[in-house]
């Protein structure tokens, strides 16, 4: 090995796909399989080409039945494979709903550890890409909430890969969920070899020192959009990626409310009972006393995502999140 | 997905197994029998060659079946367990399909295969601790691939699928064994699983125990079909009606299936009838939705009093049954007592088992709890 890293210019869809290839790779007991995955590679192409180099056994089409791949997959993990599991949508994730909460999230617990359910469970989540309804959801509160689950959100594709990797390596099941609205609108170098990103660690992407702006997603670019209104206004945001939703890093959060003294929360999904609202709970709990305003929440309404022609009410742009920075630091 | 590997059998054996599906077609209505009600041999050429002692072995597993589900109700109604979903009826089928199955064959269950179970290397002792509500019921420390009971009804089918897929692929002689009541075939995860398997190959034997109710609703109200064994039809599985409550029947189609699954050509669907003697679980009543007539028509049908019948009429049963029964009930009482006596339940219980690789905020609610606990003795 020289000393200097190989690296390749990756969308999102390519570092996940790498992340794949290098995990089917290396560990025969990795299987990838779900609707689309096999001979088309997904229809956002995520797996496309995994099937030819890896063969048939170990990346495949399975009949459209999403309990099904999720349960059977379960099944496999607990006979000593690790399963990628591919579910089409966000919204077509609520079919294996019973078998996520009832026996995925379950079986470790419920067997006393005598099984594990090493799987990962992935599905492109998110709006903005004007779809049909059921694809452009972000139902992370809802997995999040079910006790032995992680879940995981990446934001670039350096992180994308990273956190595949160490999501497959997991011995606990792991919901991943993928931007699709940044899929491939952001291009990175990313290295060739193999690394993984801790599971459970938020990143500080960018210090300051008036607020703190925490999201994840395909809303960290549009934090990064508002950061530049909020740099010309002569204000200093400090934004985190969480990275993983759960576990979620109390710790980096809490650190850097108490430093700035104000939090915005900037989430795409519906604002009530939501990982916003967990995140309001940890400035409360953890920082209560270093709070100069109110928290502020930037979320989703309490609606289902509008088809296209209503959607960019909904979807949270930049300048939404700029107002908020702005109030929140006025306050 | 996996293509099929045919191993190289004994062909005559597995065309034999192959016509046993295809002599009693579901679509027929045809059912597998071989002892009727009063022990006699009426299909002689199915029988299974079985010697005396492997008989007598399984007349005495069903027996001790019998006697730990009754002593269990019973225990349950002293109020020294919370629950308890009585087998009562199921002893054939639970007896022909565990002494079909090798230490290494998965065992995928709902909640009413305490038998089977049993000669997978489950304990009493262990089946006891789960009703009396603690989890440590479910770390079967002598029995080999058996899954934790599945409460979610229908959903083991799917994991049965996916072990399925698993041995296949890593080229392991195992076989999967699932079994499901009459009310489970009415899940999605039941036809989910049956369409993967068919498409998969795969070396697993799906069982519905078909006991006539689920809880309180008859067979008749969850499907319009002549059977249930019929809906493997669409799946392009083949399926079987056999009397459950025959022991020799159900000995007979899980050897077939078990062939027909090791020759590479994947799943079958098996419908063992039966009745549930008992009720659906100690909290239920079925004096609310069956008849007493009903149940005494059934009687007739009792698995245990058939195969006794056939002993009697060979003349292979020597011993004392009131003595066995006896016997049996002091092994039961001894575990009983054994999880009785079990080391009570920790916090740590409660939290080890979530994860392999902990949280910290899980860790954190363990500690405040500890912390409520310190201030709590404090104040005695």
């Amino acid at each position: 090995m020289e000393g200097k890293q190989k690296m390749s210019v990756m969308t999102i869809v390519q570092a996940i796909n790498n992340a794949l290839d290098i995990k089917l790779e290396e560990d025969k007991s990795v299987v990838v399989f779900g609707e689309d995955a096999g001979v088309e590679g997904g229809v956002f192409r995520v797996t496309e080409g995994l099937q030819k180099k890896h063969g048939v056994e170990r990346v495949f089409d399975t009949p459209i039945a999403e309990s099904a791949i999720v349960g059977t997959g379960l099944g496999m993990a607990l006979s000593g494979l690790r399963p990628v599991v591919e579910l089409q949508f966000d919204g077509f994730s609520y079919p294996a709903f019973n078998q996520v909460i009832s026996n995925v999230s379950r079986m470790h617990n419920r067997s006393r550890s005598m099984y594990k359910a090493p799987m990962v469970i992935r599905f492109p989540y998110g709006g903005g890409i004007n779809a049909l309804e059921h694809h452009s959801e972000s139902p992370e509160a809802l997995y999040s909430h079910i006790p032995g689950l992680k879940v995981v959100v990446p934001s670039t594709p350096h992180d994308a890969k990273g956190l595949m990797i160490a999501a497959i390596e997991s011995d606990d099941p792991v919901i991943f969920m993928e931007p699709k609205r940044i899929y491939r609108a952001i291009k990175q170098e990313v290295s060739d070899d193999k690394f993984s990103i801790p599971l459970g660690k938020a990143k500080v992407l960018t210090e300051g020192t008036d607020v703190t702006v925490v999201a994840f997603g395909a809303m960290i670019r549009e934090c990064q959009k508002a950061m530049v209104m909020a740099k010309e206004a002569g204000i200093s945001v400090e934004l985190i990626d969480l990275r993983t939703i759960y576990p979620i890093d109390k710790e980096t959060i809490a650190t850097s409310i108490k430093k700035t003294g104000r939090v915005v929360i900037v989430a795409e999904a519906p604002e009530s009972f939501s990982v916003g609202g967990e995140l309001m709970a940890i400035a409360n709990e953890e920082a209560f006393l270093y709070l100069e305003a109110p928290p502020k929440r930037v979320m989703g309404f309490d609606t289902i995502v509008p088809l296209a022609k209503g959607e960019s009410m909904y979807m949270i742009s930049p300048d939404r999140i700029f107002y908020e920075i702005e109030r929140t630091v006025k306050f | 997905m996996l293509t099929t590997t045919k191993k190289s059998v004994d062909k005559t054996d597995t065309k034999k197994q192959t016509n046993l599906f295809k002599d009693f077609d579901p679509a027929e209505d045809k059912i597998l029998r071989i002892i009727d009600n009063d022990g006699k041999v009426i299909n002689k050429e199915l029988m299974p060659d079985l010697d005396d002692e492997t008989i007598i072995q399984a007349y005495k597993h069903m027996l001790y079946f019998r006697t730990a589900d009754q002593m269990a109700v019973s225990y349950q109604r002293q109020g020294r367990m919370y629950t308890f979903p009585p087998c009562m009826g199921h002893e054939a089928i639970h007896a022909a399909s565990g002494m079909n199955m090798r230490d290494q064959d998965w065992l995928a269950p709902a909640f009413r295969e305490v038998g089977i179970m049993l000669l997978k290397g489950v304990t009493m002792k262990e089946i006891f601790l789960y009703y009396m509500g603690n989890e440590e019921g479910s770390n079967y420390k002598k029995a080999n691939h058996v899954l934790p009971i599945s409460i979610s009804i229908g959903s083991q089918f799917l994991h049965a699928t996916g072990i399925g897929y698993s041995v296949k692929y890593q080229k392991k002689d195992e076989l999967v064994f699932t079994s499901i009541g009459d009310g489970g075939t009415s899940e999605g995860d039941f036809s989910e699983a049956l369409n993967f398997a068919g498409i998969w190959k795969v070396p697993v034997i799906y069982t519905i125990q078909n006991n006539q109710y689920a809880i309180s609703v008859p067979v008749r109200n969850q499907t319009n079909s002549v059977n249930l064994a019929i809906k493997s039809y669409a799946f392009g599985l083949p399926g079987i009606k056999v009397d459950g409550n025959d022991f020799f029947a159900m000995y007979a189609i899980y050897k077939a299936a078990a062939e027909y699954a090791k020759a590479g050509n994947g799943a079958v669907l098996i419908e063992a009838l039966t009745y549930r003697k008992g009720a659906h679980t100690t909290s239920d009543d079925p004096t609310k939705y069956r008849t007493k007539e009903e149940e005494l028509e059934w009687d007739k049908t009792d698995p245990i009093i058939r195969l006794k019948k056939y002993m009697d009429e060979k003349g292979i049963w020597k011993e004392n049954e009131e003595e066995l029964i006896e016997k049996y009930k002091l092994e039961v009482d001894k575990q009983f007592e054994e999880a009785e006596n079990e080391a009570a339940y920790k916090l740590d219980d409660v939290f080890q088992h979530m994860y392999v690789d902990m949280p910290e905020d899980l860790k954190r609610q363990k500690s405040d709890y500890e912390q409520f606990l310190t201030w709590k003795e404090s104040r005695k």
